[in-house]
C-alpha cells in the first residue's frame, strides 16, 4: 500500500507545483498577514502578542481546508475519482497520499511563517517551537480532513467557496480569536468546547507563555488529534465507488 | 471461467427514469463487442455498470465471476469512460505514472501504453496543452495500462482522423485476438463493422445481439447504417 499513498502525494504535489501562483500564495500570504496585524496594531504590541501565535495555528487549518475541498472537487467532476474507484486501489491510499502531501505543504508554509514571524516580527514563543510546528500541521490535517468531507456537498466550486464564510469564519469567531471564550454568551461558550479549532488555538496560546509542557497542552494536543482520524472517516465515508 | 463479462436481467435507474430495462448478455475472452445504439439509449450506463461504478436497481453483472465493483473485479477491467478522465495540469507521463502506481503497473507498462496510442512525442507535455484527439488518446492509454482481461472503451476513436482510428481499431483486434474480452461503444457504423459481434441498444432494451454480417443478412440490407435504421423501425413498440 506505500506505493499508490506515496504516488497519490507526488501527484497532489505535483499539482500544486504546476500551479506556479497557488504555491507561491500558498507560502507567501500567511507572512503578509501576520506582518499586517504586527504594523496594524504596532501601538498595542500586545494583540499581536496575543494573537500572533493563534494566527500560527489558523493559517494552515483556512488554507488546507480550501485547497483539499477545491482539489477533490476537481477530483470528481473531471472523472478521475470515479477512474480511480473503479481500479483497485482501496480508499485509504487516496486519502493517506492527500494527508501527505499537505502534511508537506503545510511544513514549508509553517516554516516560512514561522520564520517570518519569529526573526522579522520579533514574535515571543516562550515553549517549544516544535509544539507550535506539530500544532500547525495537526490543524492543516484538520482542515484538509474537513474540506474532503464538505467538498462531496458542493457540487459547484463557487459551492465550495463559500463553505470557507459558513464553516470556517464561524470557527474563526468562537475558538478564541477575537474575544477569550470564557467572555462570550454562554450557549456559544459551549458551542466553542466542541470545535476542534478551539483547542488548536487554546494549545498553541498555551505553547507561546509557558516553557513546561503541561497538562493543558496535552489535553489540547489529544482533541485536535483526535479530530482528525473522524474528519477523516467523515470524508472517507463520501468516497462512493458506485454513482447514481 | 469463459465469459468474463455476465450481464442478466439488468435494470437501472438515474434520476428516477429508468434508463436501462432489464438486459443481459456475456461476452468471452478474446472476443470484440461493439456496444451501438442511438444517443441516449443507455450505451455509458451499461458500460459504467460493469466497471462497477454504477448503481443499479436490479440484475446482476459479474467480471470474471466476481460481482462488478467487488475488489477482485476492479482488478480485471481496464475503463475509458466516454469524457476524458484524466489530470489536465500534469503531464501525459505524470498522468501515466501515477495511474500505473494505483493498479501495480510499472515503469515499462507505462511507455508501452503511451506508445500504443501513439503519444511518445508528447509524453512530456502536459495535457491542457494538448489536442482534444490527443487528451483522448490519454484516457484510453490509461485504461490499456497493465494489459487487463477486461477492457470497456466508451467511444475510445470520437474525434480521431482516418489513419489513428485505423491504428486503434487493429490494435484492438490485437488484444482480442491475445485473449483480451472487449467492449467497445460506438457511433460510427463503419467501425461497428469491424467488431465479431454487435450489441444493439435503445431506449435502455437489447434490440439485437448478432454479428454484423447476420445483422444485414437478418434485414436484407447491404450496409449496417441501414441494418441499423431497419431494426430500430421493426422492433419498434
Ligand atoms: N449523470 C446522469 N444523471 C442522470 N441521468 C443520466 C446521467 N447520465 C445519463 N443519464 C440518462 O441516462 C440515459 C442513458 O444515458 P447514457 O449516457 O447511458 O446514453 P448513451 O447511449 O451512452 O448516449 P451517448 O451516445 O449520447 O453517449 C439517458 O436518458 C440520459 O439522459
Ligand atoms: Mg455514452
Amino acid at each position: 500500500m506505500a506505493g499508490p499513498v506515496a504516488a497519490t502525494a507526488r501527484r497532489v504535489l505535483l499539482q500544486l507545483l504546476h500551479d506556479r501562483r497557488t504555491s507561491a500564495l500558498l507560502l507567501v500570504v500567511p507572512s503578509v498577514l501576520m506582518t499586517l496585524v504586527r504594523y496594524a496594531f504596532t501601538k498595542q504590541p500586545q494583540v499581536f502578542e496575543g494573537v500572533g501565535p493563534m494566527l500560527l495555528a489558523l493559517f494552515p487549518f483556512t488554507v488546507m481546508f480550501v485547497v483539499a475541498s477545491v482539489a477533490m472537487l476537481r477530483e470528481r467532476s473531471s472523472g478521475t475519482l470515479e477512474r480511480l474507484m473503479a481500479g483497485p486501489a482501496g480508499k485509504g491510499s487516496l486519502l493517506g497520499g492527500y494527508a501527505l502531501a499537505f502534511g508537506a505543504a503545510t511544513l514549508a508554509q509553517v516554516a516560512v511563517v514561522l520564520g517570518v514571524s519569529l526573526w522579522g516580527l520579533s514574535l515571543r514563543v516562550d515553549g517549544s517551537i516544535w509544539l507550535v510546528v506539530l500544532f500547525a500541521l495537526l490543524d492543516a490535517w484538520l482542515g484538509m480532513a474537513l474540506g474532503l468531507f464538505l467538498s462531496a456537498f458542493a457540487k459547484t466550486e463557487f459551492q465550495a467557496v463559500q463553505f470557507l464564510p459558513a464553516f470556517v469564519l464561524p470557527q474563526f469567531l468562537l475558538c478564541g480569536l477575537l474575544v477569550p471564550r470564557d467572555q462570550m454568551a454562554v450557549a456559544l461558550r459551549l458551542l466553542s468546547d466542541f470545535l476542534p479549532l478551539s483547542y488548536a488555538v487554546d494549545g498553541v496560546s498555551r505553547v507561546a507563555y509557558t516553557t513546561t509542557l503541561t497538562g493543558a497542552i496535552w489535553t489540547d494536543l489529544v482533541v485536535v488529534a483526535a479530530c482528525i482520524p473522524v474528519a477523516l472517516a467523515l470524508g472517507a465515508l463520501t468516497l462512493q465507488r458506485k454513482g447514481e | 471461467m469463459d465469459n468474463l463479462i455476465q450481464v442478466g436481467g439488468l435494470v437501472v435507474d438515474r434520476s428516477g427514469q429508468r434508463v436501462v430495462d432489464g438486459i443481459g448478455f456475456d461476452v468471452p475472452s478474446g472476443s470484440l463487442t461493439g456496444l451501438i445504439g442511438p444517443s441516449g439509449s443507455g450505451k455509458s450506463t451499461v458500460m459504467r455498470c460493469i466497471a462497477g461504478v454504477q448503481k443499479h436497481a436490479g440484475g446482476l453483472v459479474k467480471v470474471g465471476g466476481y460481482e462488478a465493483g467487488s475488489r477482485m473485479a476492479r482488478g480485471l477491467v481496464g475503463y475509458q469512460p466516454q469524457r476524458p478522465a484524466v489530470y489536465l495540469d500534469l503531464t501525459v507521463r505524470e498522468n501515466l505514472s501515477y495511474f500505473a502506481t494505483m493498479i501495480g503497473v510499472g515503469a515499462s507498462g507505462v511507455s508501452e501504453a503511451i506508445d500504443r496510442v501513439s503519444l511518445g512525442g508528447e509524453a512530456s507535455r502536459c495535457v491542457e496543452r494538448l489536442s482534444g484527439g490527443q487528451v483522448a488518446r490519454v484516457s484510453l492509454a490509461i485504461a490499456l495500462l497493465g494489459s487487463p482481461s477486461v477492457l470497456l472503451l466508451d467511444e475510445p476513436t470520437v474525434g480521431l482522423d482516418p489513419v489513428l482510428r485505423e491504428d486503434l481499431w487493429r490494435l484492438f483486434a490485437t488484444l482480442a485476438a491475445q485473449g483480451t474480452a472487449l467492449v467497445v461503444s460506438s457511433h460510427v457504423m463503419d467501425e461497428a463493422e469491424r467488431c465479431e459481434r454487435l450489441l444493439l441498444l435503445r431506449d435502455g432494451r437489447l434490440l439485437a445481439d448478432a454479428a454484423p454480417s447476420a445483422l444485414k443478412a437478418e434485414t436484407g440490407t447491404t450496409d449496417l447504417d441501414s441494418a441499423f435504421l431497419a431494426v430500430i423501425r421493426t422492433r419498434r413498440v
